[in-house]
């Protein structure tokens, strides 16, 4: 079966490494997640992946045929003078889909609950429906290989159900498909998840296997606890205790992959 | 104590589509009122409303006591969802230039000072938020409106910013924020639901998640478990190893799932995300 993926890549900007020796695989039929903070070069990654960056260093594993990667790029991907039934129906002339793009059209307009917005400009969505339309155009020629940068971004509950949806039909249906998220609890659905920090892997395998290999113990606390090592989520704080200590006033939890991310990003900043 | 802003049966038509439709809203000095709703719910419209932007086409909006006009929004400080920055200025350049517009002194950001020469276009996402929230309190402004202020932004920054909203909560600004991260929604004060221009729900999240439960489902073969609720139009959100179908009855799940063995059900309350999905897609 052929893979695809990054063996060894490496990417400097301006004289900044991007992405150091990254090593990544995208199987078809499964759904791979790329996670991290800001700076983690995600975006990077997902730009070498299909080709609009080449790699300083390393190899890239892709369709050789372009027409067989789909890319969803970050905030993008939409033209804004076209309606949406335009917009997919350019897509589909272009890979010369005939009739068979008229039934997946109307499919993807289904799953992503667009079917009543057809007659409207993608310049005058609001950004999620825009951001829906996107990866419905991106997944639109059944790609071999599904590139999809910050999907969910700004995108309801509703909707980043329904986008999973899709994207698990996708896979179902043999697509590779990568997908970079800031969303953490998302990475659970994939089939496997790399951690990027700073353009480096930070852990790599299935969410289990990450929050497995947690340092350190976290907590919750109902108060803020002036460690450096607690960050507010929701109406308490978790507390990180690297070295496996909590204190006292909190209780022991198990780490999540939010907890994993935000710990590295502490770790970094301190390492500074 | 008067309430900041308040809206009433306030509606806004674009030709024959109502974007939004009679919502009440309100918000006190130091209170933090989030706004939740599916896309294209109208959040950004009942926004720009609030704003002055637009004018309702039916409904009134008070702000300050007064209508929403030029010496109102003085005291208001908006965060757009595109964060209304100049990117090709750098950091301190747009600072100084919200600062003049508002006829205030620039002052000090300390935390931004390590970039304040930089570009904004060559800043991450959760600087570039950063920068844009300093920008839009720069005048000190006793009423704040901000749209998806995190969007795309790591958890620790998203958590930074959040610290920032309750100080100047804290220091008696009230707040109307939008946001799609649930944990974020449950830091508000109270919370209004909007879906298709009207309101849902509104109140606590205690309130807001009253009497909805979810379906927790404890399954070996999880994937195999996810694709026949799906199949069944359940929606169902992984996590932890584990499935939870919002909204649903323990039977019809119990249906989907039939001929699966070693599977385990039980009703628990809902979250404030799984209280949304009922909410919006019933």
């Amino acid at each position: 079966m052929t893979r695809f993926g990054l063996d060894d890549v490496t990417v400097d900007e301006d004289g900044e490494t991007a992405l150091a020796t990254v090593d990544l695989d995208v199987t078809p039929g499964s759904i791979t997640v790329l996670i991290g903070a800001d700076v983690a070069g995600k975006s990077t990654a997902a730009r070498v992946m299909v080709g609009l960056r080449r790699p300083d260093g390393g190899r890239v594993r892709r369709p050789a045929d372009r027409r067989r990667i789909g890319y969803q790029p970050e905030a993008a991907g939409t033209w804004a003078e076209l309606t949406v039934a335009e917009n997919l129906a350019f897509v589909a002339s272009a890979h010369r889909m005939g009739s068979a793009g008229v039934d997946r059209i109307e499919a993807l307009l289904d799953v992503t609950a667009l079917t009543s917005a057809t007659g409207r400009l993608a310049g005058r969505l609001s950004g999620g429906m825009r951001q829906k339309l996107a990866v419905a155009m991106a997944m639109l020629p059944e790609p071999e290989l599904a590139v999809l940068d910050e999907a969910t971004t700004g995108l309801d509950p509703v909707s980043r159900a329904e986008l999973w949806r899709l994207l698990a039909r996708a896979a179902a249906e043999g697509t590779a498909v990568l997908a970079t998220t800031s969303y953490l609890d998302e990475a659970e659905r994939a089939d496997e998840v790399v951690v990027l920090d700073e353009g480096r892997v930070l852990a790599a395998g299935t969410a289990g296997e990450i929050r497995a290999g947690f340092a350190g113990t976290m907590a919750v606390s109902e108060t803020a606890i002036p460690t450096g090592h607690a960050w507010r989520r929701g109406s308490h704080w978790r507390v990180w205790s690297p070295n496996g200590s909590h204190p006292p006033g909190s209780s022991l939890v198990a780490p999540d992959l939010e907890d994993v991310v935000t710990a590295a990003a502490i770790r970094r900043r301190e390492g500074r | 104590m008067n309430a900041l802003v308040s809206a009433a049966g306030v509606g806004r038509r674009f030709d024959d589509f109502t974007a939004v439709d009679g919502i009440d809203l309100e918000v006190m000095p130091g209170e933090i009122v989030g706004l939740l709703g599916a896309n294209g719910a109208g959040k950004t419209t009942l926004i720009r409303m609030v704003l002055g932007l637009i004018a309702p086409t039916f409904g009134t909006i008070t702000l300050f006591g007064g209508s929403p006009g030029r010496q109102a929004r003085r005291r208001l400080g908006y965060m757009p969802q595109g964060l209304g920055l100049y990117d090709d200025l750098s950091v301190a350049e747009n600072l100084r230039f919200a600062s003049r517009v508002h006829g205030v002194a620039q002052a000090d950001s300390p935390d931004l000072a390590t970039v304040a020469d930089v570009i904004v276009a060559e800043l991450p996402m959760g600087w570039r938020r950063r920068v844009a929230f300093a920008a839009a309190t720069c005048h000190q402004p006793d009423l704040l409106v901000l749209d998806e202020p995190t969007s795309g932004v790591g958890p620790l920054a998203r958590a930074e910013l959040w610290d920032t909203i309750h100080a100047a909560a804290d220091g008696g600004i009230g707040v109307l924020v939008t946001t799609h991260y649930m944990d974020e929604a449950e830091q508000c004060d109270r919370l209004i639901l909007m879906a298709q221009g009207r309101q849902v729900t509104a109140g606590t999240v205690a309130e807001v998640t009253r009497g909805i439960s979810s379906v927790e489902v404890v399954a070996p073969d999880t994937a195999g478990a996810l694709g026949r609720l799906e199949e069944a139009g359940l929606v169902a959100l992984p996590g932890g190893g584990r499935l939870r179908v919002p909204g649903a009855e323990e039977t019809r799940v119990r249906e989907a799932l039939a001929g699966q063995t070693g599977v385990r059900l039980a009703t628990t309350p809902a979250n404030l995300e799984e209280a949304f999905i009922t909410l919006v897609a019933t």
